[in-house]
């Protein structure tokens, strides 16, 4: 059987078998909050603010890596859900240096949107101000390592859209961070194409086109999914 | 009812929010109506005064003073707003928090020393200039506050927004009426 | 190899075998108080004393009683030598001869012994860990043979199901039950791992094992790839335990030479290939799909699951993970038969457990009991209780992912259900024993520091929740936490618990839940007054 029937939200919809239940969603109008995910590369399911309730199941599930099955029955909405999602953002906004004033990505970044979404409009943890630096050897982008929120997607456009294998994560933990090559500067990377790919895929300002101003740091996302369905369906108009 | 006694205060920021403020233009005319502003760096008044009903604090608490009124008035208002990016989550102002443990020596070396033209002094005179706090702390995290309005500064359609739903019992601000920065 | 092959190098063993054995213990912790020199030295007095016709000095892995190394014990007196050093061979030697000697001794009949029910443990201390031979003398490979030879694949399958084994790398899933969803997950490579990353402070169970029966674990894993069709195994061992892996190696290098591994085992044209890969030290590279993802030479994250390895797992064929002591039992499981396996143990729980018994307590060491034997025997009667009188506080088992559990449940039989019901878990196996001295919060704040540290840092809530965690810990013992903060670490517990990707973050709260649960006096204590308590919030203009 090619399709299931499901329940999102007390709603009963169907969708392609092996979709997500992210997919499966927004097919049907419910905007599931999402950080790492990103169209036309694969998902790792590491922001974890897609978590949604699945009946049976007494763990939270990853709309963006759970696949539907015939009558499964998902919320992905309510009290509890929205606090665990406004803790995550806190947890972010804590973690690493965000000065939204003076950021490139000001007007322009998913994680202030989902803030605003959330009704995020403090934080209640002690920043933890780490010290971070600017990789600013390449000759046309930027790397803000205090403005990451390690979600990724960088990394996953570099690999498997560009294929340069250039980014990658070093350390763990609250040490995690994203490098080039083998943690060498930007500039100096022998596999960057310099192709600015990772720059369209970040949702923050983390990675920018240097001189830039805030206006102009708009990403066209439309780009990536433009590449991916070109190689993967044959379709060469957007 | 009797008209709301209103206070803004300025802590560590740089005034924007407070010009955004007077940036209402008109609509302080109407607020005029409504309230009584009975506490502000706009007006001559020296001591933080009892029972006051909303107070707006800009900036972030940066130094022994601002702890100190800020504690004075949490006892002596119905209502905080953390008004501005600065109070909210300290912003520029905290900037120098990176810098460890020792900030508040090398700011002011860097400040009144190295960058000064003439007379390189740092500020030292005890009970003349208040004493920096080794960090500085967004104001929910000295005292609870009961609402939030973030930007940097806070746009005055904003604040008339937030200010209107306040005076008229409807709910806080969300969504797009958000905006940090 | 066959059938005779085995009997007669079962038989060869026994028949060279000297009339006196000393054994010498020679794992990790012994020798690094010596037990190397000891045995040399031993060696050499059996020959000043001309005794190398009726001695064997014999190098064996863990005798157990770890905090009185290096221990040597002689057959068949028994008697237990601790705390041997190199200059106490002469006299040792002098006592196989009936001479009285004024020799630190331990009592071998004393309960740390007595009430062990070695299964895992069966050949720990007794052989040769490093000669195939030895392990083939105590019945080593037989179980492997009928298991090949005799049975089919799905017999096996059901042995292990009707055994009851469940996984002894923490969750305690039925391991029966995981091997059977390998064997029908549809694919033409599947492969067998063994977890020997042991990484949780204190616990030292898998290397004990390792070190001192080698060959139990590739008997168990051939068996097991047998059993699923798998004809690959990776044992993923910590680059930690040096000794382990040599004596790994060794052991795959001597079964492969008798035809006990690799092309044609027991002349039948079943395959099975062992290799082993070395981890990095990264306790998160315990959970299995990170130490696939690690074993495929990426770095070592877990990622979301399902799909569970034993439907796609190492380079996305269907996976059998199991831990060390898991593999273990396999073969007694086969050899001594489903029913006397299932008889111990209690109705959920079967078999043994071993535990790594450390901490504020007489006996330290490695102890494998019946499950469901009460708390209160192993810290009390094996361990000998606190020691110079002090009083048991509580006892923390399961590591970083468990919890405390108080003194006034020390009658709680340790198995699965009984464990999880307090709070804690089976975990791996070490236990730490605390006595009054310890404060709870202390404890909570190490394990979390243990999670900040060992967090990948792929998801948030693990990676940024546990500094935060951390941090109200530490502010707590600092005497500047209010109630506020106490109830926004309680918040946070919660919410990494439910949200985080893996187990190292879902279990993380643990330690400050149980301590919480059982001791939240000793929290409060150190609360500071809040100066604005009460947030106005009701009241509006
Ligand atoms: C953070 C973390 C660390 C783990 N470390 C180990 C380990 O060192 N050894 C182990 O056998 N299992 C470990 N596990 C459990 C494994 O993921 C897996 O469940 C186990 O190897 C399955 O074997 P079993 O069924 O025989 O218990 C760990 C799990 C987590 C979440
Ligand atoms: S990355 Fe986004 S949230 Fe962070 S400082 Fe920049 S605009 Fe603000
Ligand atoms: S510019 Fe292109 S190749 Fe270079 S790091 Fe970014 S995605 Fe990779
Ligand atoms: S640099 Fe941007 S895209 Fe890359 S991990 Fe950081 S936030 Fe994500
Ligand atoms: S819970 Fe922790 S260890 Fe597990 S994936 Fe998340 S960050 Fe990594
Ligand atoms: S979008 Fe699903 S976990 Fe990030």
């Amino acid at each position: 059987m090619a399709a299931k029937t499901l329940t999102i939200d007390g709603t009963q919809i169907s969708a392609e078998n092996h979709t997500s239940i992210l997919q499966a969603a927004k097919e049907a109008g419910v905007k599931i909050p999402t950080l790492c995910h990103l169209e036309g590369v694969y998902d790792v399911g590491a922001c974890r603010l897609c978590l949604v309730e699945v009946k049976g199941s007494n763990k939270l599930m990853p709309a963006c890596t759970t696949r539907i099955y015939e009558g499964m029955e998902v919320t992905t909405d309510n009290e509890r859900l929205q606090k665990y999602r406004r803790m995550t953002l806190e947890l972010l906004f804590a973690e690493r240096n965000h000065v939204c004033a003076v950021c490139v990505a000001n007007g322009h970044c998913e994680l202030q949107a989902l803030a605003y979404e959330l009704g995020m409009d403090h934080v209640r943890y002690d920043y933890c101000y780490p010290k971070w630096g600017v990789d600013a050897s390449h000759r046309f982008m930027g790397m803000d390592h205090n403005r990451c929120i390690l979600c990724q997607r960088c990394v996953r456009v570099c690999w498997h859209i560009e294929g340069a294998g250039t980014k990658n994560v070093s350390g763990r933990g609250s040490k995690s961070h994203i490098i080039s090559d083998l943690n060498e500067p930007w500039g100096n990377s022998t596999t960057c194409t310099s192709c600015g790919k990772c720059l369209l895929a970040c949702p923050t300002g983390a990675l920018f086109h240097k001189g830039d101003t805030a206006g102009e740091s708009l990403r066209d996302r439309s780009k990536l999914e433009f590449i991916v369905n070109a190689r993967e369906k044959q379709q060469w108009t957007v | 009812m009797d008209r709301i006694k209103i206070a803004t205060v300025w802590l560590g920021g740089c005034a924007g929010c407070h010009m955004s403020f007077l940036d209402l233009d008109e609509f302080l005319i109407d607020l005029a109506g409504r309230v009584d502003v009975v506490y502000s760096p706009i007006i001559d008044v020296k001591e933080y005064p009892e029972g006051v009903d909303l107070c707006l604090i800009e900036g972030a608490v940066c130094n022994e003073d601002n702890l100190e009124l800020l504690h004075q008035i949490r006892a002596r208002t119905k209502i905080l707003v953390s008004f501005g990016d600065c109070a909210i989550t300290c912003n520029v102002t905290s900037l120098r928090n990176l810098l460890g443990p020792k900030n508040t020596d090398q700011i002011l070396q860097r400040a009144y020393v190295e960058a000064a033209d003439t007379n390189p002094v740092k500020p030292g005179l005890e009970g003349i200039v208040p004493r920096l706090l080794p960090k500085v702390r967004p104001v929910h995290d000295v005292v609870p506050v009961e609402h939030f309005l973030p930007g940097c500064p806070p746009p005055a359609p904003r604040i008339k927004a937030f200010l209107t739903n306040l005076l008229d019992q409807t709910p806080a601000l969300t969504g797009a009426q958000l905006k940090f920065g | 190899m066959t059938l005779n092959d085995l009997q007669e190098t079962k038989a060869k063993e026994l028949a060279t075998r000297k009339k006196i054995v000393l054994r010498c213990c020679l794992a990790a912790g012994c020798i690094s108080s010596d037990a190397k020199g000891v045995k040399e030295q031993l060696v050499k007095a059996v020959a000043e004393a001309g005794l190398q016709d009726e001695v064997e000095v014999r190098g064996v892995g863990c005798m157990k009683l770890c905090c009185e190394g290096p221990l040597v014990q002689a057959d068949p007196s028994n008697a237990l030598y601790i705390k041997v050093t190199p200059d106490n061979a002469p006299a040792i030697i002098a006592a196989l001869k009936g001479g009285k000697v004024a020799l630190q001794q331990a009592d071998p009949n004393s309960p740390f012994f007595t009430k062990q029910e070695p299964i895992v443990l069966a050949n720990c201390g007794l052989i040769d860990p490093e000669r195939i031979e030895s392990y083939i003398a105590a019945d080593g490979y037989l179980a492997l043979h009928d298991a090949i030879v005799e049975m089919e694949p799905k017999d096996v399958l059901d042995a292990m199901v009707k055994s009851g084994l469940r996984g002894r790398g923490g969750a305690g899933f039925p391991t029966g039950l995981k091997w059977g969803t390998v064997a029908k997950s549809p694919g033409a490579r599947k492969y067998v791992i063994c977890n020997a990353d042991e990484g949780d402070p204190g616990a030292f169970m898998d290397r004990s094992v390792l070190e001192s029966d080698p060959h139990a674990i590739l008997e168990g894993m051939v068996i097991a790839g047998y059993a699923v069709g798998a004809d690959q195994g990776y044992i993923y061992c910590r680059a930690e335990y040096p000794l382990a892996i040599t004596r790994l190696q060794k052991a795959i290098h001597q079964a492969k030479r008798l035809g006990l591994l690799g092309a044609g085992i027991f002349e039948s044209p079943i395959n099975f290939n062992i290799d082993i890969r070395i981890g990095a030290g990264a306790f998160v590279c315990g959970e299995e799909t990170a130490l696939m993802a690690s074993v495929e030479g990426k770095r070592g994250t877990p990622r979301p699951r399902p799909p569970f390895p034993a439907e796609r797992g190492l380079f996305d064929c269907p996976t059998l993970i199991n831990n060390v002591e898991t593999f273990a039992n396999v073969a007694p499981i086969l050899r001594r038969g489903v029913e006397w396996f299932a008889g111990i143990g209690t109705e959920k729980s079967k078999g043994t457990k071993v535990f790594a018994l450390a901490g504020k307590i007489q006996n330290t060491g490695l102890i494998e009991v019946p499950m469901g034997t009460p708390l209160r025997t192993i810290v009390e009667e094996m361990g000998g209780g606190a020691p110079d009188g002090g009083k048991i506080k509580a006892v923390q088992t399961g590591g970083p992912s468990g919890g405390c559990i108080p003194a006034q449940h020390l009658d709680t039989p340790v198995d699965y259900e009984s464990l999880t019901q307090l709070g804690s878990i089976m975990g791996s196996g070490g236990m730490i024993v605390m006595d009054e001295t310890t404060r709870m919060v202390d404890v909570a704040r190490f394990f979390m520091e243990f999670c900040m540290d060992e967090s990948c840092g792929k998801c948030i809530p693990c990676r940024a929740g546990t500094v935060q965690m951390h941090h109200l810990l530490v502010k707590l013992l600092a005497r500047e936490a209010n109630a506020r903060d106490l109830a926004q670490l309680e918040e946070l517990c919660d919410m990494v618990k439910n949200t985080s990707l893996c187990g190292l973050g879902q279990t993380s709260p643990n330690p400050v839940l149980s301590t919480l649960r059982f001791f939240r006096e000793e929290y409060e204590e150190l609360l500071q007054p809040d100066p604005h308590a009460v947030p106005q919030l009701a009241a509006k203009p």
